[in-house]
C-alpha cells in the first residue's frame, strides 16, 4: 500500500505510468506462451509421429512426393534449426498446406474461422446477459428457490456431455417439433442467392437486407447458441454467485448499508461493481471454452466452423491442419487471457496502481 | 513413523468414554486419535450434506458395477445378435434395447463403467502427482525455480485443453490409452497452482522452520511435511475435476479418437447411436445419461468433499 | 440535558445455529442524550452487535428483540425497512473499524462521500462535490481535491479513517456509532483520529456511542461507560469515577493495565467467574 504525502506525482500521472510497465510484461508473458504453444505443436507434430512426412502429407502419397516434402520442409536438418524455421513459418501465418483441401491450411481457416466465432460470441452473450442476473439474485436470495434453481442447471451443466445434449436438442426440436432449422448455418436453397461477405452470416444478412435469409440463419443459430449459452450460463451463474456471497460478506457493505443506500443500489453498484472484477476472467473463460468446445459441437451441428474443419482433418490424418487450427485456438485463447487481464486492471484501481 | 511414534492406540483410559467421545475428544493422547477424531469430524459435516451422500452412493455404485460386470451384464458387451437382435427398442429381454450390432445396450453400460473408471483412475494418478511435485518444489524452492516452473505451468494453462488433447491423440493415434495421456499431460497445471498456493501459506511458519532446524534436508521437508498438507485440497479438486475428465474422454471416444471398437466406451456409443437417433433415439440416449450419472455423481462428492474439507469455502 | 435521543430497554439480539441459539446480547437497557457513552467488553461481549442493532444492520438471520427501542421518540421496531434506511446516515451513522475493509475498493473516495449526501438529499453534482470537499477539509485532509480523487487502497489507514467519518457525518447525522474506529490503526495515528472525532461531535452537538475494547481511551474519552461481558451490562459508570468501578470485571480489567515504572510480574490475569455472565 502506498500512503499518500505531497511530494508523490499526480495520481494520474503514476497510474499511467505503471500502466506502460505492465502492458511491456505483459507482452513478455504473451511472447513466452505463444513460443510455448508453437514448441508444443511442433513437438506433437515433428518429433512424436514416427515419421512426419508421412503425417503431413499422409500415407498414401506416393514415394517421390514423400521425398519431395521431406526437401521442403527441411525435415533433413537438425531439430532446433527445423523449430527456428517451424517459427518463422507459423509467424507469417504459414501453417502449410491442407491434404484434404489441398489449400493452404490458413486459407481454409479464415474461411470457416467466422462461423465458430459467430456461434460463440452469440453463446457466451446469453450466458452473460442471463448467467449474471441469475447469480446475483442466488446470491441475495441465498438459499431461495431461485438459488436452488441456479445449482440444477450449474450441476447439469457441468456434467452433462456437450454433444449429446445438442443431439437429443436436435431431435426434439429439429426432427420432431420443427421448430428450427437443422444442422449447417443455413437452409441449402439460400446457397445461391445468399452471398457471404464477412463471413458472418447474420452480419451479411442484414448488410444485404435479406430478411428471408437472416430468417432461416437465426432458426439454423437458434439452438446451438442456446445450447452454448446453456454451458456459459451454467458456469457464468454459479462464479457469479460464488463471487457476491464473498463480496456481500465484506465490511463495506455494512457500510454501505449504514450510510443509507437501498439493497438495490448496495447489489448492483457496490457488491456486483467488485464482484465484477474475477467475473470478466470468468467470461473470458467461458468464451475460450466455448470455443474450443467447438470441436463437439460443430460436429454435432454440421457446422461448418474451425471445430469441423479440424475434426474433419483430424479423420483424414490430415496434420497439418490439425496442428494449424490448434495453433489458431491457442491464439486466440492467448489473446482472450491478454484481453482479460488487461480489462481486470481498468476495472480494479488496486492493480492500476502497482 | 516419527521419533516419538504413538503408533498403537492407547486402550480407553477411562471405561466410561464412549467411542465418540474418545473421537471428539480435545485432548487427544496421539497422533493417531487426532487423525481419527479430525476425518470423524470431517465424516459428520460431509454426511449432514444429503447431496454428497447421492453422490458418494452414484460413485460406489459405479465401482461396484465395474467389479461385478461380469455378474451383472445380462448378456455380451461385444458380440450381438446381428440377425433378429438388431436396433431393438427397451424391452423385458433388452431393458434398454439394442444396437445397430445386436449387442445389448445395458451390457455395454456395465462393461462401459470399467473403461470410464479405468481413465479416470488413471489420469488422476498421473495428473495429480505430476502437479503436487511441481507445485510443491516450486512454491517451496522459489526464486527462479519458481519463476520456470510457474511460467512453464501458465503455459500450460493458457492453451486450449480439449483441442491440445486432440491434437496430441491425432499424433498418438487412437486409442484409450492415448486418451488418457493426453487428458494427463493437458490436465495438471491446476494442481500444480494449487499445490504452489499451500505450499507458499506454509513454507515459513514456525514448525517447518522447526522442522528446518532439525536439519531435515529440503527434500525430506517437502516429501514429509508440505506434500501431505496439499494432500486435501488436492484431492477436494481432482475429485471436481473427475467429471471434466469423463467429459473430455467421452468428448475423444464420440471423435473416434478414444476407445476403439469393439470397447464399450459411453462416448462412442453416443457416436455410433447418432447415425439412428431420428427413429432408435435409446441407441444415444442411454449412454448420455449414464455419462451425466458418474459425471454428476463426483460433482456432488467433490462439492461435498470440499464444504467438508475446507469449510471456509463452502457454498461457494 | 435534553430530551433522550436513544432510549433502550432489554434489548436482545440472539442468532439460531446448528447447534442451539447463541444469545449476543441479552438485556441491554440504557439511554443516550446528546452526550458521549462508551460500551467496553471483551471481543464477543455483544458491544459491536449492540451498536449494530440500534443501526438495523444486524445479519439477517440475527433476531432483535427489545422491550423498547427508539429513537428520538420514533419506535425503530416497528418502523419499516425504507424508513429505518432513510435515518441510516442521514440522522444516525457509523464508523466502522479498519477503513480498508470498509469503503468501496472500487470506488473513488470522494464518489463515496458524494454517495451518501445524494442519498439523503437532492443535491446537485457540482454542489455535492462541493461539500465533500469542505467535509475533507473538516476532517483535516490537506489537500481534500487529490484525495477526492483517489481510491481506497492509495491512501493510508489514517487518511483512510477521515475518509470513512468525512462520508458518515456529511449528511449530519444526530447520533454517530463508533465501533472500535481507531483499533485498526497506528497508535500516533489513533490520536488524531479520536481529536477529529472529538471536536465534530463536539462542534455538531452529537450523540456519541463508542464501542471499544479499550477501557482507557473510553474512560478519557467518554462521559459514561458502560462494560459488558457476555451480552450484558455488568456495569455502568461515569467515566470520571471509574477508578471506583465495584464490580470484579471491570476491575479486573483496570487491573490489565500497564503503568510505566511499575514491575508487573506475574502479568495479572482475568479471573473469571461463572456468575458475571448470568
Amino acid at each position: 500500500m502506498s500512503v499518500v504525502s505531497d511530494t508523490q506525482p499526480a495520481p494520474r500521472r503514476r497510474r499511467a505510468r505503471s500502466l506502460v510497465k505492465s502492458l511491456l510484461g505483459f507482452l513478455v508473458v504473451v511472447i513466452v506462451t505463444y513460443l510455448g504453444l508453437l514448441a508444443v505443436t511442433f513437438f506433437i507434430g515433428r518429433v512424436i509421429p514416427i515419421d512426419p512426412v508421412l503425417a503431413v502429407v499422409g500415407d498414401r502419397a506416393p514415394a517421390n512426393v514423400v521425398e519431395r516434402t521431406r526437401q521442403e520442409l527441411g525435415f533433413n536438418e537438425p531439430l532446433t534449426t527445423q523449430f527456428v524455421i517451424y517459427v518463422q513459418k507459423a509467424l507469417s501465418g504459414d501453417f502449410g498446406r491442407s491434404v484434404l483441401t489441398t489449400n493452404p491450411v490458413m486459407t481454409d481457416i479464415k474461411r470457416v474461422f467466422p462461423a465458430t466465432i459467430e456461434l460463440a460470441t452469440l453463446g457466451t452473450l446469453i450466458g452473460a446477459i442471463l448467467g449474471i442476473p441469475l447469480g446475483v439474485l442466488a446470491a441475495v436470495r441465498r438459499g431461495g428457490w431461485l438459488d436452488q434453481i441456479v445449482r440444477i442447471i450449474g450441476l447439469i451443466g457441468y456434467s452433462v456431455p456437450i454433444f449429446w445434449l445438442g443431439l437429443l436438442a436436435l431431435l426434439i426440436f429439429y426432427a420432431r417439433l420443427q421448430w428450427v432449422g437443422g444442422p449447417g448455418r443455413i437452409d441449402v436453397v439460400y446457397e445461391y442467392t445468399f452471398t457471404p461477405i464477412t463471413g458472418f452470416y447474420l452480419l451479411d444478412s442484414i448488410i444485404q437486407r435479406d430478411w428471408s435469409a437472416f430468417g432461416n440463419i437465426i432458426s439454423h443459430l437458434a439452438l446451438p447458441s442456446l445450447l452454448l449459452g446453456y454451458f456459459s450460463l451454467a458456469y457464468i451463474s454459479r462464479m457469479t454467485r460464488s463471487f457476491m456471497l464473498n463480496e456481500l460478506s465484506q465490511e463495506y457493505i455494512v457500510a454501505a448499508r449504514a450510510k443509507g443506500l437501498s439493497e438495490r443500489r448496495i447489489i448492483w453498484r457496490h457488491a456486483l461493481r467488485n464482484a465484477a472484477v474475477p467475473l470478466v476472467t470468468v467470461i473470458a473463460l467461458s468464451y475460450a471454452g466455448l470455443l474450443e468446445g467447438s470441436v463437439l459441437t460443430e460436429t454435432v451441428f454440421a457446422w461448418p466452423g474451425l471445430g469441423l474443419y479440424i475434426t474433419n482433418s483430424l479423420q483424414n490424418a490430415d496434420m497439418n491442419a490439425v496442428l494449424g487450427g490448434t495453433i489458431v485456438i491457442g491464439s486466440v485463447f492467448i489473446a482472450i487471457n491478454l484481453l482479460s487481464d488487461l480489462l481486470y486492471r481498468l476495472l480494479d484501481p488496486r492493480t492500476r496502481a502497482r | 513413523m516419527s521419533v516419538m511414534g504413538n503408533t498403537t492406540p492407547p486402550p480407553l483410559a477411562e471405561p466410561q468414554l464412549s467411542r465418540r467421545e474418545w473421537l471428539l475428544s480435545d485432548r487427544p493422547t496421539s497422533r493417531t486419535q487426532a487423525k481419527l477424531g479430525r476425518a470423524y469430524v470431517a465424516w459428520r459435516r460431509f454426511a449432514e450434506n444429503r447431496l454428497a451422500l447421492i453422490g458418494l452412493i452414484i460413485i460406489l455404485a459405479l465401482v461396484l458395477v465395474a467389479i461385478s460386470a461380469d455378474l451383472l451384464a445380462p448378456y455380451s458387451p461385444t458380440i450381438g445378435n446381428l440377425a433378429t437382435a438388431r436396433l431393438l427398442p427397451p424391452s423385458w429381454e433388452h431393458w434398454l434395447g439394442t444396437d445397430d450390432q445386436g449387442r445389448d445396450i445395458l451390457s455395454r453400460l456395465i462393461y462401459g463403467s470399467r473403461l470410464t473408471l479405468y481413465v479416470v483412475v488413471l489420469v488422476a494418478i498421473i495428473a495429480a502427482p505430476i502437479g503436487l511435485l511441481i507445485g510443491t518444489v516450486s512454491g517451496y524452492a522459489g526464486g527462479w525455480v519458481d519463476a520456470v516452473l510457474m511460467r512453464i505451468t501458465d503455459i500450460f494453462l493458457a492453451f486450449p485443453k480439449l483441442v491440445l488433447a486432440l491434437a496430441l491423440v491425432a499424433a498418438l493415434g487412437p486409442g484409450i490409452e492415448n486418451a488418457v495421456i493426453a487428458i494427463a499431460v493437458t490436465s495438471w497445471p491446476p494442481y500444480a497452482r494449487i499445490a504452489r498456493a499451500e505450499t507458499m501459506q506454509v513454507r515459513n511458519s514456525d514448525y517447518i522452520s522447526a522442522v528446518r532446524l532439525m536439519g531435515a534436508s529440503p527434500i525430506r521437508i517437502v516429501l514429509r511435511h508440505i506434500m501431505p498438507l496439499c494432500m486435501s485440497s488436492l484431492i477436494v479438486r481432482v475429485t471436481l475435476d473427475m467429471a471434466g475428465i469423463i467429459l473430455t474422454a467421452a468428448g475423444l471416444g464420440f471423435l473416434g479418437l478414444g476407445a476403439q471398437p469393439p470397447l464399450p466406451e459411453w462416448g462412442a456409443m453416443i457416436a455410433s447411436g447418432r447415425r439412428f437417433i431420428l427413429d432408435q433415439w435409446w441407441v444415444a440416449a442411454a449412454p448420455g445419461v449414464a455419462i451425466l450419472l458418474v459425471s454428476l455423481g463426483f460433482n456432488l462428492l467433490g462439492d461435498g468433499l470440499r464444504d467438508a474439507l475446507d469449510p471456509r469455502s463452502s457454498g461457494q | 440535558m435534553s430530551a433522550p435521543l436513544l432510549e433502550v430497554q432489554n434489548l436482545a439480539v440472539r442468532f439460531p445455529t446448528r447447534t442451539g441459539r447463541v444469545d449476543a446480547v441479552r438485556g441491554v437497557s440504557f439511554t443516550l442524550g446528546r452526550e458521549r457513552l462508551g460500551i467496553v467488553g471483551e471481543s464477543g461481549s455483544g458491544k459491536s452487535q449492540t451498536g449494530r442493532a440500534i443501526l438495523g444492520l444486524t445479519a439477517p438471520s440475527a433476531q432483535v428483540t427489545a422491550d423498547r427501542l427508539r429513537f428520538d421518540g420514533q419506535d425503530l421496531l416497528t418502523m419499516g425497512d425504507a424508513e429505518r434506511r432513510r435515518l441510516r446516515g442521514k440522522r444516525i451513522a457509523m464508523v466502522l473499524q479498519d477503513p480498508k475493509y470498509s469503503l468501496d475498493p472500487v470506488m473513488s473516495i470522494g464518489r463515496q462521500i458524494m454517495e451518501t449526501l445524494r442519498t439523503h438529499e437532492r443535491v446537485s453534482r457540482s454542489e455535492a462535490r462541493e461539500r465533500a470537499l469542505a467535509m475533507l477539509e473538516a476532517v483535516q485532509i490537506r489537500d481534500p481535491k487529490r484525495v477526492f480523487e483517489l481510491y481506497p487502497h492509495e491512501v493510508s489507514g489514517g487518511m483512510g479513517q477521515r475518509a470513512m467519518i468525512a462520508m458518515m457525518l456529511i449528511a449530519g447525522p444526530e447520533l454517530l456509532i463508533a465501533d472500535e474506529p481507531t483499533s485498526a490503526l497506528d497508535v500516533t495515528v489513533q490520536l488524531e483520529i479520536l481529536a477529529i472525532l472529538d471536536s465534530l461531535v463536539r462542534h455538531k452537538g452529537m450523540g456519541l456511542i463508542f464501542v471499544s475494547h479499550d477501557l482507557r481511551l473510553v474512560s478519557s474519552f467518554c462521559d459514561r461507560v458502560l462494560v459488558m461481558y457476555a451480552g450484558r451490562v455488568v456495569e455502568e459508570i461515569a467515566a470520571r469515577d471509574l477508578s471506583q468501578a465495584q464490580h470484579p470485571y471491570t476491575r479486573g480489567l483496570l487491573n490489565c493495565m500497564p503503568e510505566i515504572g511499575a514491575s508487573r510480574h506475574p502479568l495479572p490475569v482475568l479471573e473469571r467467574q461463572a456468575e458475571w455472565a448470568r
